[in-house]
């Protein structure tokens, strides 16, 4: 039975489930709902738990571990023909043919397959063998097995744990106390879920990268000075032009960033009216909820353009293309500014108005106020936002493919073509790959580097930015 | 209430520093302040006594014009010291609080070091020709505040490290060290504890020599203790002013007699 409907149908004995639990509890009071222990719905919610949860749990389990087992006692029979991951997955894609094809494994023949299956839109990677369609057969028989195994499973344990959860339905059950229960176990499994996926994600780096560092020598990625990967071999992957790169462009655009979203969070705390704060707050916000690809049409198609125009072969002879250093660093500055602004924002509200009180009250102006008092006051939390800033400026890749260039360059000049770790990741696995060569690991390298690097930035900020909210509260 | 024994005072109506006439002040359609007309001595410790919300803070605010920094506010009437309407357009509020400082309910010491809190005022005003002037200045203003032998070990080290007391002396020195004419308090002993208390109702006995000074207290044995004058507001209104020990032993208005005598508030 397909997973879909296996689902329902589970679904649908929860269902019943609560409505015979609603009922028996009832009745087994009487009727009466002040001689119960719970609410009548509680006593249903306990009985569709009890369904629920082993039912899901063993769905969950064995959608994930079935395919990995059934391709294990498959593998053997294609062991020859090549590499077995490449193998295992024609032979998937040939059951799943003959099943789009309607014919069955006793009257096809090998031959000429691979033309008929590409027909009807199944792609094989190689010419279908006798032993990979044996292997498909047989690969047939046991997920067929294994689904029919899983709904027997899922449908007898369901039914059971209703059985079990109805006996125990008495007035007297702890019923509310279970559901309660039950909606703490709901919660923590939803924090499980983004925890274990972060985990997953890091681990999966860091095994990447381990197989990389054994194609590819550690010092030499991390302290070569060219970057020239070539999948013909002889490749150099050092990754210090990248980091320049990055470092550089994300320099520029906090150098944009901070002093405008700085200087403009100022105005909006201290000196705008309700009625102007009421409208430019929100205007500055919409240019966080814009696109970053957008951005880098901006800047490939109008900041580029226009720093040529000033500083290329027509004006001072400094740019070669539109795409530059600058264009990327101005652009992802602007993407900045409310980011930090609106940080800074909180922050400078933050400040105790008795300290704005205190400086006013001895004869200073706003801006003395502002500038020896409320910012002093508030310099950690800033400190944070720029760095939150900057760990973001870091890891932004479309404004850098678009704006910045492809050349991996150490150059001073920042109306030179660079790039950044982010945008030589996109262009080491765009196109088809071979996961083995270091060429391609080379990006889970960089991925954790960059992945290291922004961690320790975002501790660092939330650190400052926590011990300075502790003074005030 | 024992404290309440007329002591030594100036019973004659000297100097008149402060002069208000008809001030009027609302927050927005709150109408938090009604015709509120006093004189003020100079070289006197003012009392405003009342319960919360009867707009004596609001009345203090007006005299160094800190209502300015509230949008809502709108003060009408005519405040003036030494003769000079402070609501004439030709005041500047930022002049003005120079010459009459504020200490606050809550102790509020800048980030600072203890030395940069008391220098604040004159560096801002330019009341310092050189380094060794500002050091001058700063230990005469954390002597007069009695802070002097606590701190002078300790001069950088930051202001907000220092006790509630102590950070309320702060502030205090921090406000004389601008050399103000008047100087206002708004419940500057409400955040401190008895002992802190009694060392800053000293202090304002002490500044009285140079200043005058309006402090705004709960507290009646206080307003007893450490004042010549003693006003008492009640919804917005000024009820009664007059000497302390008349207020407290033999006041005019059944209003201010309930009030003392614990019935409203």
């Amino acid at each position: 039975m397909p997973l879909g409907w296996l689902l329902l149908l589970v679904l649908l004995i929860a269902a019943a489930g609560y409505v015979m639990g609603r009922r028996r509890a009832l009745s087994g009071a009487g009727g009466d709902t002040r001689a119960m222990h719970s609410l009548p719905g509680a006593y249903g919610w306990n009985v569709a738990m009890a369904v629920l949860i082993p039912s899901l749990l063993l769905m969950a389990a064995w959608t994930a571990v079935a395919p990995s087992v059934i391709d294990r006692m498959v593998a053997p029979m294609v062991a020859d023909q090549g590499d077995p991951a490449l193998v295992m997955s024609d032979v998937r894609r040939v059951a799943r043919g003959l099943v789009i094809l309607d014919e069955g494994f006793d009257t096809i023949a090998a031959e000429g397959l691979r033309d008929r299956l590409a027909s009807v839109g199944v792609a094989v990677g190689q010419d279908v063998s006798e032993s990979t369609l044996a292997a498909a057969e047989r690969y047939d028989i046991l997920a067929a097995r294994s689904s029919w195994l899983l709904t027997a499973l899922t449908l007898a344990i369901a039914g059971g744990a209703a059985a079990w959860a109805l006996r125990r339905t008495t007035p007297d059950l702890r019923a509310r106390n279970e559901v309660e229960r039950g909606i703490q176990g709901l919660l923590i499994a939803a924090a499980l879920v983004a925890i274990a996926t972060t985990i997953g994600i890091v681990l999966a780096l860091i095994f990447n990268t381990i197989k990389f560092f054994q194609l590819y020598p550690a010092t030499d990625f991390f302290f070569g000075l060219t970057w020239s990967p070539s999948f013909g071999g002889g490749s150099e992957l050092g990754i210090l032009p990248l980091i320049w790169g990055t470092l550089y462009i994300s320099f520029i655009s906090l150098l944009v960033a901070v002093p405008l979203g700085l200087l403009s969070a100022v105005y909006l705390s201290e000196y705008a009216s309700h009625r102007v704060r009421a409208w430019a707050k929100p205007m500055l916000e919409v240019l966080a909820g814009i696109p970053s690809i957008v951005y880098g049409l901006f800047a490939l198609l109008t900041v580029g353009p226009a720093l040529l125009a000033v500083f290329g072969d027509g004006g001072l002879g400094w740019m070669d293309g539109g795409t530059a250093v600058m264009t990327a660093g101005l652009v992802m500055g602007i993407m900045l500014i409310p980011f930090v602004s609106s940080l800074s924002d909180d922050i400078i509200n933050a400040v105790p108005q008795a300290m704005r009180d205190g400086s006013l009250g001895l004869g200073a102006t706003p801006s003395e106020t502002i500038r020896q008092v409320v910012l002093p006051a508030a310099l950690p939390g800033i400190a944070g936002a720029v760095l939150l800033a900057a760990s973001r400026s870091i890891g932004e890749t479309m404004i850098v493919v678009l704006g910045a260039g492809a050349a991996a360059k150490l150059s001073l000049n920042p109306f030179e073509a660079m790039t950044t770790i982010t945008a030589k990741i996109v262009s080491q696995l765009t196109g088809d790959q071979d996961f083995s060569s270091p060429e391609a690991l080379v990006a889970f390298a960089l991925g954790m580097t960059l992945f290291v690097v922004t961690l320790c930035l975002n501790i660092l900020a939330l650190w400052i930015v926590r011990r300075y909210r502790e003074q005030y509260e | 209430m024992n404290d309440m024994r007329p002591i030594e005072r100036a019973t004659a109506l000297d100097d008149t520093k402060i002069s208000a006439k008809g001030v009027n002040v609302h927050y927005g359609a709150a109408h938090a302040l009604k015709d509120v007309s006093v004189d003020i001595g100079d070289r006197l410790v003012t009392a405003f006594i009342g319960p919360s919300g009867c707009g004596k803070s609001t009345f203090l605010r007006c005299l160094n014009r800190m209502n300015d920094t509230i949008p809502s506010a709108r003060v009408t009437g005519r405040i003036e010291i030494d003769g000079q309407d402070i609501y004439d357009r030709r005041v500047d509020p930022v002049q003005l609080r120079a010459k009459v400082g504020m200490v606050f309910q809550k102790p509020n010491p800048f980030p600072k070091s203890i030395y940069d809190n008391v220098a604040y005022g004159p560096k801002i005003h330019g009341l310092a020709r050189s380094r060794a002037d500002l050091d001058v200045i700063v230990e005469k203003a954390l002597r007069r505040a009695a802070l002097w032998t606590e701190a002078k070990d300790r001069l950088q080290s930051p202001g907000t490290g220092l006790s509630g007391g102590q950070q309320q002396r702060l502030c205090i020195a921090r406000a004389v060290a601008t050399e103000p004419e008047v100087l206002l308090m708004d419940e500057p002993c409400s955040a401190l504890d008895p002992i802190a208390t009694a060392q800053v109702e000293e202090l304002i006995d002490e500044l009285r020599q140079s200043y005058s000074v309006v402090i705004v207290t709960h507290s009646m044995q206080q307003a007893a203790r450490v004042s010549q004058r003693t006003a008492f507001f009640h919804l917005g209104n000024l009820v009664e002013y007059g000497e302390t020990g008349q207020i407290f032993t033999n006041p005019r208005d059944p209003r201010t007699e309930s009030y003392i005598s614990g019935r409203i508030g």
